[in-house]
């Protein structure tokens, strides 16, 4: 690791008049300290916001729920309200990583961390992300790869939190120094890497993510997300499934299904949703929905398995969501 | 005996010779067999000397009872002072410099930025490089500093007064490499036109522990070290004499021993002696090979390893890190600690080798076997070791054997050994391939195994089996259960072999105060041998096992056995019991005086010395020692050999795993394991049960998830950390139920024998890979199974069933 200086912040407004020249924000640290010991980030500069209470907490809000970004995975996993009303969240955030990191992770760092591609983790390889023309990936070891949507980089979008804030229609609130505040809805914060392989999202050097507002589900409303990796303890990932179902009776009125693990940029499965809309959840609808979230799918040269288990994550997921399904012991991490 | 054992080097490494100076014998009778199923007495002849014969562990006070260990407290408590913690007075911090390419000649090494870094003190090229194969003609390859033959190797190393200028300053060494053309890959290793590793035929010496090489003179073809043959019989003709023959191909993959602890070393030469802090399984191993590389006389070399953090097999000798060390050491004139990081261990110390199994056995229709032929390729990276024919040579008996043994170089660091060296490989096909052959023979698993089997002790393991609850409720149809998650129980056996290391020694002291301690060099790895020790002294001297001072980890100690083989409580252990036995009549003697009578006269049991006359009232061990007419009187003993060498020489063990199998995600849960293991006389069964539980942990780890993986394009190891280097966690332990078999054979004076490698890890693959048949009705002939692995098996369009 390099040599860096350290400013301890304990407001919000000292941390945006530390944010500039290169310096960067650490929060939980969990995601940053592992890219600087890896060698693949050398800032000079961090500005630690991990002490700012400010940024800690969740508030119900007439109209949903505002989360602070220090906020830790595990405070989201076990609060009351986010386990009753956004299953999905407290799902996504509470088998994230292991007991220990969710103690320490925070929700903004989560959502802001970096891509989990062993090439992109590792000073030996250059690649686009890195600013380069190569990918290592679609010639070397990709069976953790992308399967849809990924272009020119088929790394996978590593944040489960971001998988059920996807489904949840969050808003990212972005505050700088120059600029204030601002909101970005979370379907736009993500760049996909053909439209700019140097950005993650759209959140700019000097902008600290403050906060994550949530809308109030609508009546009737059941949620869940699921995470398969290939074992259980402290995996990443092979695929994870965010089900959102507005139920009207037994017929569900809206469906949203999310994926992190299949593409470089969360993303919603509308040919999944479309089998699921006005129909009522079995499990023959749940298995097509399952089925359809496979549509254009371009499996690279070792990860084919993927385009089998995703199916079978959503297909679960929506039972679970459903509440005819207990939750699958594969998912237990 | 162990017919064809592919560890000679192991038994190099430990000294199976020694003999008995002692002309005067006597008869023990001594308790032989398995208690509850084949208890007997036997006779041996014995030095006069021995101590009388225990009897078995339910008639002992602290021997055989579970202790906890000796250690524990400051281990829990952050007390325990291990390498890493080890704080010398002007204490330097060092970094390797390693390759970043796969294959190169170096040109050139630029140190000056690094030499005068602020903070460094000494910077080292490396010239003379160890581990890995060398070339039979050194002059096909001429260079000045060693050829780059994997990403990770060391090349040059700086010490500095803090960790952080070491590491900026390493980065400051510029090399200039001329790159070769590599190969990483296994299977493209072995074509014709591959790059070649080595230039011409290239053999590796045994190391210590069981790693490195098979037999010398081996033919080499391009990267292809081998075959090494060994033949009983015309095999053909076995065939030939066959009812049934099967015939598969099995593959395993490179496992790294990723110990908690890495690599390393704090190193402090001064001119009368150059002390060493090491973490390693063989403290005389690392005084050995450091004495040896800087030519010290033994005298002025001081090795100590106070705790260890594991090590698997892959931490015997000084290694690159140990010599680096006391080179920069000794140009600095300061003590100098040298750490691997979590990337380097992954790289440059070892690993378990890949293997590629072609096993077919013959059979008759009654199970008799008449042939068994393996042609097995595994690679250990520059080095060699990869050969797997232990069990199938080893576990059952058979009329003809044909073994071929390949090496494959590829660009890649070298092996060590490996828990077990080859035989979880071996076993995972051996044993699938015994129950396809049950299948086919339409045998019971269980009664086949008895009819070609002949060692006693898994006779009974299995009889033990047989009448398990777990084995009880098996539906010996396979893919029996409807629905997408499918319950299945398979077994597997497991053979270790009975090494010993002579060269164990230790000294046992009582004190006048009525304190007792014994020293020995010997190290303990974390099999918990402290404990062990200090048992042996309480049943000798009758004090609680925390109140006996357990001196050991250092040269200045009596010698003691290298860990590795499973030899060191079945080495040393007779050693102490022989040396507190001869300690506790010196003291008798003594003491004798002051209580009037002859020393022949005074026994010391239970903690009491008793008059034989009746001269005395028992008299407590403690108040007698404050008789003593010295203030201290001590004994030294080395191991002698075994009583009856020809007999009892392999270990067995069999384990069950019942697993789940979700056909849908390809996940496979291991539910439940039963383990049931001997090892002569267990001296503490907690750590015995231990053992085992790690065993089957890192053989189910080993088994679903451990892979190393190389970039085919840049020889690069992409996952050389611990996230996605996937290990079993606590979600993947499962219930593990082991049940030990005592067993007694007579061989020395505790009886004792060793566990660690038999310890689950030989098993766990095939018993989980014969309970997915059972489950699923589909074979898995692949590790690590993954979920592509276990989907791909299940994709396919069915073979035929085997019924069983
Ligand atoms: C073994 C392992 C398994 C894991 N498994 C999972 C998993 O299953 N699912 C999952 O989602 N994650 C997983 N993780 C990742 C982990 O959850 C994240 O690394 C963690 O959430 C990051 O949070 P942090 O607070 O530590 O972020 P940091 O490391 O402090 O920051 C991450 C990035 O975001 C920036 N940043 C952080 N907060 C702010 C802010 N408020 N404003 C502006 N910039 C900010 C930092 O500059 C940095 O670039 C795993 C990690 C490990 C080590
Ligand atoms: S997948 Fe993306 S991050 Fe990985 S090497 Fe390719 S471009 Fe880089």
């Amino acid at each position: 690791m390099n040599s860096f200086s350290l400013a301890d912040c304990t407001t919000v407004e000292a941390a945006l008049s530390q944010l500039k020249n290169g310096a960067v924000v650490k929060a939980g640290g969990v995601d940053l300290l592992d890219r600087m010991k890896n060698g693949t980030d050398t800032p000079n500069r961090l500005v630690n916001i991990r002490n700012i209470r400010e940024l800690r907490g969740i508030q119900s809000t007439p109209d949903g729920v505002t989360i602070g970004a220090l906020t830790t995975l595990a405070e989201i996993a076990d609060d009351p309200t986010i386990r009753a009303q956004y299953t999905i969240l407290s799902d996504a955030c509470g088998h994230a990583a292991t007991p220990h990191i969710r103690n320490m992770a925070t929700i903004g760092g989560n959502v802001l961390q970096e891509l989990q591609c062993w090439y992109f983790r590792s000073a030996e390889f250059q690649c686009i992300r890195k600013g380069k023309e190569q990918c290592f990936a679609f010639s070397g070891l990709n069976q953790y790869h992308a399967i849809m949507d990924y272009g020119g980089c088929p790394s996978v979008a590593p944040s489960s939190s971001a998988v059920a804030l996807l489904a949840l229609n969050a808003t990212i609130e972005l505050t700088s120094a120059a600029k204030g505040k601002r909101k970005v809805a979370i379907q736009n914060f993500y760049v996909q890497p053909d439209a700019n392989p140097h950005r993650f999202n759209v959140k700019a050097d000097e902008e600290l993510l403050t906060a994550i507002h949530i809308p109030k589900p609508a009546p009737g409303t059941r949620s869940a997300y699921q995470k398969y990796g290939e074992k259980e303890s402290h995996d990443w990932a092979i695929a994870d499934a965010g089900i959102l179902l507005e139920m009207d009776g037994d017929i569900c009125r809206r469906a949203v299904v999310t994926m992190g693990a299949a593409s470089p940029v969360v993303r919603r499965s509308k040919e999944a949703e479309a089998v699921l809309t006005g129909k009522p959840i079995t499990r023959d609808t749940a298995r097509a929905a399952g089925k359809a979230s496979m549509t254009g799918a371009m499996p690279l040269s070792m990860n084919g398995y993927k385009v089998q288990l995703f199916p079978i994550a959503i297909y679960r997921t929506i039972l679970l969501a459903a509440g005819q399904m207990e939750r699958d012991p594969s998912a237990a991490g | 005996m162990a017919t064809h054992t592919p560890h000679s080097t192991l038994d190099a490494l430990i000294n199976v010779a020694g003999d008995t100076t002692d002309a005067s014998m006597k008869t023990a009778k001594m308790p032989i067999g398995i208690p509850g199923f084949t208890l007997h007495e036997e006779e041996r002849t014995v030095p006069a000397s021995e101590p009388p014969v225990w009897p078995i562990n339910k008639d002992l006070s602290y021997v055989g009872k579970p202790q906890e260990r000796w250690d524990g407290r400051a281990k829990a408590t952050g007390r325990a002072r291990y390498t890493a913690d080890v704080q010398l007075p002007g204490m330097l911090y060092a970094r390797f410099v390693n390759s970043t390419v796969p294959h190169a000649r170096v040109l050139s090494i630029d140190t000056s930025a690094a030499e005068s870094y602020p903070g460094v003190k000494s910077v080292h090229v490396i010239e003379k490089l160890l581990g890995g194969a060398v070339l039979r003609d050194p002059t096909l390859e001429q260079n000045r500093y060693p050829i780059v033959r994997y990403v990770g190797q060391p090349i040059a190393a700086v010490a500095a007064t803090t960790p952080q200028a070491a590491e900026d300053a390493a980065a400051k060494i510029k090399v200039k490499y001329e790159t070769l053309p590599f190969v990483v890959d296994m299977d493209q290793a072995r074509e014709k036109d591959s790059p070649q590793v080595f230039p011409g035929a290239a053999d590796q010496a045994g190391t210590a522990g069981g790693g490195g090489s098979s037999a010398s003179g081996v033919p080499q073809t391009g990267n292809v070290h081998g075959p090494a043959v060994h033949k009983q019989g015309d095999v053909e003709q076995g065939f030939k004499d066959a009812d049934v023959i099967v015939d598969a191909h099995y593959t395993t993959q490179v496992q790294t021993h990723s110990a908690l602890e890495t690599h390393g070393v704090v190193a402090d030469w001064k001119p009368d002696l150059l002390t060493v802090y090491a973490s390693t399984q063989g403290t005389a191993s690392v005084r050995e090979e450091l004495a040896a590389y800087f030519q010290l006389p033994m005298s002025k070399v001081r090795v100590i390893t106070e705790f260890m953090g594991g090590g698997f097999g892959a931490k015997f000798g000084a290694g690159n890190p140990g010599v680096v060390a006391a080179t920069l050491s000794r140009k600095a004139g300061a003590p100098v600690r040298l750490m691997l990081d979590r990337q380097e261990e992954h790289l440059s110390v070892g690993n378990r080798p890949s293997s590629d199994q072609r096993l077919r056995i013959g059979a008759k229709k009654d199970g008799t076997i008449t042939a068994i032929q393996l042609i097995s390729f595994g690679t250990a990276g520059c080095g060699t070791g990869a050969g797997c024919a232990g069990p199938a040579s080893n576990l059952y008996k058979w009329a003809t054997l044909h073994v071929e043994e390949n090496d494959v170089f590829i660009n890649a660091g070298p092996a060590a050994a490996f828990r077990a060296p080859g035989h979880p490989q071996g076993a995972f096909a051996l044993e699938q391939s015994i129950d396809e052959l049950a299948a086919s023979l339409n045998m019971d698993l269980l009664d086949l195994r008895d009819r070609i089997d002949e060692n006693p002790v898994r006779r009974v393991q299995r009889q033990i089996i047989r009448e398990s609850a777990i084995w009880k409720s098996r539906n010996p149809r396979a893919n029996a259960d409807v629905g997408p998650i499918k319950r299945g129980i398979g077994l597997s056996q497991s053979v270790w072999y009975r090494h010993l290391a002579m060269d164990s020694a230790a000294e046992v002291r009582v004190h006048k105060d009525g304190s007792v301690e014994v020293l020995s060099a010997v190290q303990d790895i974390g099999s918990g041998i402290k404990t062990v020790l200090a048992q042996i002294l309480a049943e000798q001297f009758g004090v609680p096992p925390a109140q006996v001072e357990v001196k050991i980890g250092d040269t200045n100690y009596p010698v003691g056995p290298n860990s590795g083989g499973s030899v060191t409580t079945a080495s040393l252990t007779p050693a102490v019991r022989d040396a507190a036995w001869q300690a506790a009549q010196k003291f008798l003697a003594s003491v004798a005086p002051a209580l009037g009578v002859k020393a022949s006269d005074l026994t010391l049991t239970d903690g009491m010395v008793r008059s034989a006359s009746g001269k005395f009232q028992p008299i407590a061990f403690r108040s007698a020692a404050a008789r003593m007419d010295t203030n201290q009187v001590s004994a030294q003993s080395r191991r002698i050999p075994d009583y009856d060498p020809r007999k009892y020489d392999t270990y067995g063990g069999v384990d069950v795993a019942e697993v789940a199998v979700d056909t849908e995600t390809g996940r496979i849960h291991v539910k439940h394991v039963l383990a049931v293991h001997d090892c002569g006389r267990p001296m503490n069964p907690v750590a015995v049960i231990s053992q085992i539980n790690g065993g089957v942990i890192q053989g189910i780890s080993y088994t679903l998830f451990e892979h190393r993986l190389l970039d085919p394009n840049y020889g690069i190891m992409v996952n050389s950390n611990l996230d996605k280097y996937k290990i079993a966690g606590s979600y993947e332990v499962p219930k593990i139920e082991v049940q030990l078999t005592e067993s007694y054979i007579g061989q020395s004076s505790t009886d004792a024998s060793g566990i660690g490698e038999a310890a689950g890890i030989i098993s766990a693959g095939a018993a989980i890979a014969n309970a997915f048949y059972n489950a699923t009705g589909v074979r898995i002939r692949q590790m690590p199974m993954t979920p592509a692995v276990v989907l791909a098996a299940l994709n396919q369009p069915k073979p035929q069933m085997e019924a069983l």
